[in-house]
C-alpha cells in the first residue's frame, strides 16, 4: 500500500490543531530565512553610511513593502500561536477549551492585523503611488 | 499499515504527556537533550514575545516603519546600550529559536540520514556564521568613524 502522508510526519494525523500546527510551522520557516538575510543586510552598516543605505533602498519599494507586511504577520501569528502552545503544554486541562483557545488566538491574530495592515497598507499605497 | 503509522511516530516522539489528543505544538520529548530543546523552545518563546514583536513593531509598523531608518537611525539608536542589547539577545535567541525549529522540520521532512547530516550541518554552519557576525557588527559599530569630527 502507498504511504499516507502522516508516515512522513507531513500532517498531524488530523486531530485538533493539525492546521494551526502547520500554520506555525510555515510562519517558523519564512521568520528565519528571512532573519538569515536580515542579519546580513543589517550587518552591512558596518561597512558605513553609503553601503547601508544603498542596501536598505531595497526597502523603498512597495513590493517589498508588501513582503515585509505578511513577515509582520508570520512573526505575530507565531508569537499568538506559541502562547497557545505553551497554555496547552503547561495547563493540560485547557485543552478542554481548545476550540474556545484556537478561536481567541485568530481573533487575537486577525484583530491585530487590523491596525498593522491599515498603518503599513498607508506606507505601501504611497509608495505605489496611489496616496 | 495504521499500525505502521503508529509505530513511527512512537520511536520519533516519544510518549505524549499532554492529554486528550489535543496537540498544538511538538509534543513533549520524555526526555534527555530533547527534552532540553523542547524546553528551550518555549523558554526563549516567552523572550521572543518581548523582543522578537516588540522590535517589529518598533522598526516596521509603527512611527513611519522602515521608511524613517537608515544609518543615521540605527547609529543614533544604537547609542544607547540598551538597544544594542535587545538587539544582540534578540539575534541570539532568534537564531537558535530558529535553527531549533528547522532541526525539528528536518527530522520529519528528511529521511535519509546523510542528507539529513547535510542540511542540518548547513542551518548550524549558516547560523553560528550570522551569529558571530551579528554580535561583531552589534558591539564593535561604531558611528563616528564615519562622521567628519
Amino acid at each position: 500500500m502507498a504511504k499516507q502522508k502522516s508516515d512522513i510526519g507531513t500532517i498531524y494525523k488530523g486531530s485538533p490543531g493539525q492546521w494551526s500546527w502547520l500554520a506555525h510551522r510555515i510562519t517558523g520557516v519564512a521568520v528565519i530565512l528571512f532573519l538569515f538575510a536580515h542579519v546580513v543586510d543589517t550587518a552591512v552598516i558596518g561597512w558605513g553610511p553609503e553601503a547601508y543605505n544603498r542596501v536598505l533602498r531595497v526597502y523603498h519599494n512597495w513590493g517589498v513593502r508588501l513582503l515585509e507586511l505578511g513577515l509582520v504577520a508570520a512573526v505575530m501569528y507565531h508569537a499568538i500561536n506559541g502562547v497557545k502552545i505553551m497554555i496547552i503544554d503547561f495547563w493540560p486541562a485547557s485543552t478542554r477549551h481548545y476550540k474556545a483557545l484556537s478561536l481567541a488566538s485568530t481573533g487575537l491574530f486577525l484583530g491585530g492585523m487590523i491596525p498593522i495592515t491599515w498603518i503599513m497598507g498607508h506606507e505601501i499605497l504611497k509608495l505605489a503611488g496611489v496616496l | 499499515m495504521a499500525i505502521d503509522t503508529q509505530a513511527r511516530s512512537e520511536e520519533r516522539r516519544p510518549r505524549s504527556t499532554s492529554g486528550g489528543g489535543y496537540h498544538a505544538g511538538r509534543e513533549r520529548p520524555a526526555g534527555g537533550w530533547e527534552l532540553w530543546t523542547w524546553l528551550f523552545m518555549r523558554v526563549s518563546g516567552v523572550l521572543l514575545l518581548l523582543l522578537a514583536v516588540g522590535h517589529i513593531l518598533i522598526m516596521h509598523v509603527f512611527d513611519g516603519g522602515v521608511g524613517r531608518v537608515n544609518f543615521g537611525f540605527v547609529a543614533a539608536r544604537w547609542g544607547n546600550p540598551l538597544w544594542r542589547t535587545w538587539d544582540w539577545a534578540l539575534l541570539s535567541l532568534a537564531l537558535v529559536h530558529g535553527v531549533n525549529g528547522l532541526r525539528v522540520i528536518v527530522q520529519d521532512y528528511v529521511k535519509w540520514p546523510a542528507i539529513r547530516f547535510a542540511v542540518n550541518m548547513f542551518f548550524y554552519v549558516v547560523t553560528f556564521t550570522l551569529f558571530v557576525l551579528g554580535t561583531v557588527i552589534v558591539f564593535t559599530f561604531d558611528p563616528s568613524k564615519w562622521r567628519p569630527a
